[in-house]
């Protein structure tokens, strides 16, 4: 079995969102809850089915990730699209999931 | 241009304060998304990869300074300052927060804009010509009509719940610039031996997993019977239309599975009981709708052609943006003007709100507040004097609006494809740019001539592909992107469906086969008049397939 997260976005704002450890919805992935066996995977799937209900997320979903470098990499290009942002420099100082870059 | 009335008014107020409440209820918990979802959508408010997006109707791609103005505003204040000009000649915001958008709707309804129909299966935006009441080849301007359709379809109660949604097209040329014949209805504004405006119907046309070519079912439609023959139509798509399978259940499929023949005797029974009910247009109302898109007063300046000789002999580069982006107009002083959207190397169809800003300022200067959405992602100023060019052109160039592409080989479609969409299977806009940057050079783009390259990162082909000369379908094989290409697409009054060519290609050589394939045509054409796709429906796709995979191997 892979390694698998569970993924998710905001209802707010649709940002997307991974679960954290402390059941905290959070905006980057490498701080992401990793599931390693079935149980957890199960743990994850309820938690996910709780908060749509809840009203806290949209769309969500258990994802397949692998670690690399100590690194937490979705296997679908997709889900890591999700996880960096668009993959172009999409408006003069925007990158990312960022959004606008701080003035310095 | 079309003003709202009193109704309109009330109208478009009245849904905001309605999704306002919706919004509202979502976010405190009260509504469940499964009720939610079909009314944000009704609202124009859609979910992709990383957050809401809307999309904002721009009735047949007409817009004033003031409007433009507005989309600036919103991309600064609740987006991330851009927005993304779509082949339905829609504006779409990716990154707008949930709770934000009943605020964006209300701003948008101060200069009568709205997210209606956007969305759902109903009749959406209608869609025209972008050099209506511009182009020299027009018959008339088909605006009246479409806003005709539009007043008529809005909130229809009878087709709001079709089998799926419905696209309208219109063109009042013979060139057609708006695809008609890849939509569900397709009407050709055209005027008949003794002088009377009418249509000619086509029916069941569109892309998607489907593609197919309208059926002309009428040759000449007199105007007054404009929405009781598409009333016929669509009662006989709202009956008999498959509502069992989403992927069979646009009306392209039952004018398919029925036949036209057939269909079209089916819809001039329903035609027959309601031609002369209160569904005929009345000539007066007509003549209303028509009087708010009189172009307008164009007065003579000749003086434009001795200007515009002058600046051309001084700079090359001013000479080469005149030749490609600028077409003739009825008036002989003017010129209908494309802002190119498709910096070499950019984004298809973005704009930041900077660029929206200007593009305004220099319609109010330059070109009669007038300002259109290209169904290619380009913005056009319809109406400019030949004797204002060259100072529009030191506008556009300082803001990076300048580029000399109209109709060649960067100026790319694209949809949003895995860089935004929860659809899509591949990147679209990555595979755009690396195209514009390898064919952006000036002398090599003007070598290659007319060249339509389309790219969909999902089979619904929201970026045309199947109509591309050349186009790229984003395809996930084995969890990674492969692009299939098809040739000899086209979207014109001669419309075809390209054909696939072979197997796919990776990322990493996607570009590389298109080089060849553009090398082959310039090897084969028969001089240099002889466009892409002429050459290719001269000599058929053997030769490509050749130079893609070579002469030896099997028909893929
Ligand atoms: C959230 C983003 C989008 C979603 C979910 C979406 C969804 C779809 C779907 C499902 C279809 C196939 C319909 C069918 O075959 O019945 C389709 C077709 C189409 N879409 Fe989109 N689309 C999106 C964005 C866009 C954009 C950005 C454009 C313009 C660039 C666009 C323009 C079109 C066009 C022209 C077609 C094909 C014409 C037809 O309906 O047959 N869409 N879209
Ligand atoms: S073609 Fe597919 S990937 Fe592209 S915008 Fe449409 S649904 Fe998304």
């Amino acid at each position: 079995m892979s390694d698998k997260v569970l993924t998710a976005n905001r209802l707010s704002d649709g940002i997307s969102v991974w679960l954290d450890a402390s059941g905290q919805w959070v905006e980057d992935l490498q701080s992401a809850f990793v599931a390693r066996h079935a149980e957890a995977v199960s743990a994850l799937e309820a938690t996910g089915t709780a908060a749509f209900a809840d009203n806290k997320v949209v769309d969500v979903n258990v994802i397949e990730i692998e670690e690399k470098d100590g690194l937490l990499r979705p296997l679908r290009l997709r889900e890591r699209i999700r996880a960096e942002g668009p993959t172009i420099d999409y408006a003069p100082g925007y990158r990312g999931l960022l959004g606008p870059f701080e003035a310095a | 241009m079309y003003r709202y009335d009193e109704f309109d008014h009330a109208f478009v107020s009245e849904r905001v304060a309605q999704f306002r409440d919706q919004v509202g209820r979502r976010l405190s918990g009260e509504l469940a998304e499964d009720a939610f979802k079909p009314l944000r959508l009704m609202n124009g408010v859609y979910l992709q990869l990383h957050a809401y997006m809307l999309r904002v109707a721009i009735p047949y791609g007409t817009l004033n300074s003031r409007q433009l103005r507005m989309l600036a505003h919103i991309a600064r204040k609740y987006d991330r300052g851009y927005g993304h000009f779509t082949t339905r000649q829609n504006i779409q915001y990716n990154w707008p927060r949930l709770a934000d958008t009943p605020d964006i709707l209300a701003e948008l309804a101060t200069v009568e804009m709205h997210a209606l129909q956007t969305s759902g299966n109903c009749i959406r935006n209608v869609t025209a010509d972008h050099f209506a009441g511009a182009a020299a080849d027009e018959v008339a301007d088909p605006r009246p009509y479409a806003e005709i359709l539009r007043q008529w379809s809005s909130v229809h109660p009878e087709f709001s719940f079709l089998p799926r949604k419905f696209k309208i097209a219109v063109t009042g040329a013979e060139r057609d610039r708006a695809a008609i014949q890849v939509h569900d209805i397709g009407l050709h504004l055209k005027k008949n031996e003794d002088g009377r405006i009418g249509f000619a119907v086509y029916v069941g046309g569109g892309q998607g997993r489907t593609p197919m070519i309208a059926k002309k079912i009428r040759d000449f439609l007199p105007e007054e019977d404009l929405l009781s023959y598409t009333t016929a139509i669509m009662r006989v798509y709202n009956l008999h239309g498959r509502r069992d399978n989403k992927y069979k259940a646009r009306i392209k499929i039952l004018v398919h599975e029925t036949g036209a023949e057939e269909l079209a005797g089916q819809v001039e029974q329903e035609f027959l009981q309601l031609k002369d009910t209160e569904l005929k247009l009345p000539e007066a109302d007509i003549a209303a709708i028509t009087a708010y898109f009189a172009p307008p007063e164009l007065k003579s300046r000749p003086e434009g052609w001795e200007s515009l000789a002058r600046w051309k002999k001084a700079d090359a580069g001013f000479a080469r943006w005149v030749e490609q982006n600028v077409a003739p107009h009825k008036h002989p002083d003017c010129g209908m003007v494309t802002i190119s959207l498709k910096p070499i190397g950019g984004i298809p169809g973005d704009a930041s709100d900077k660029q929206m800003e200007a593009v305004a300022d220099l319609a109010e200067e330059f070109a009669f507040d007038e300002i259109r959405v290209s169904h290619e992602q380009n913005l056009i100023l319809p109406h400019v004097a030949l004797a204002d060019l060259e100072p529009l052109y030191r506008g556009l160039v300082a803001q990076g609006l300048a580029t000399a592409n109209a109709g060649l080989i960067t100026d790319i479609i694209a949809c949003p494809g895995l860089d935004y969409c929860a659809l899509a299977n591949a990147r679209s806009i990555p595979l755009a740019q690396e195209l514009s940057t390898r064919f952006g050079a000036a002398e090599r783009q003007a070598e290659i001539g007319e060249l339509k390259i389309k790219i969909s990162g999902c089979i619904n082909a929201c970026g045309h592909h199947h109509v591309g000369h050349i186009g790229l379908l984003g395809v996930e094989k084995k969890g990674a992107e492969l692009y299939q290409i098809t040739l000899g697409g086209s979207g014109d009054e001669n419309s075809s469906i390209g054909e696939i060519i072979g197997r796919g290609f990776e990322p990493e050589k996607v570009t590389d086969a298109v080089e060849t394939i553009v090398d082959t045509y310039l090897g084969l054409r028969r001089d240099k008049a002889e466009t892409f796709l002429e050459a290719y429906r001269r000599v058929g796709p053997q030769p490509f397939k050749d130079a893609l995979y070579g002469a030896t191997q099997a028909a893929a």
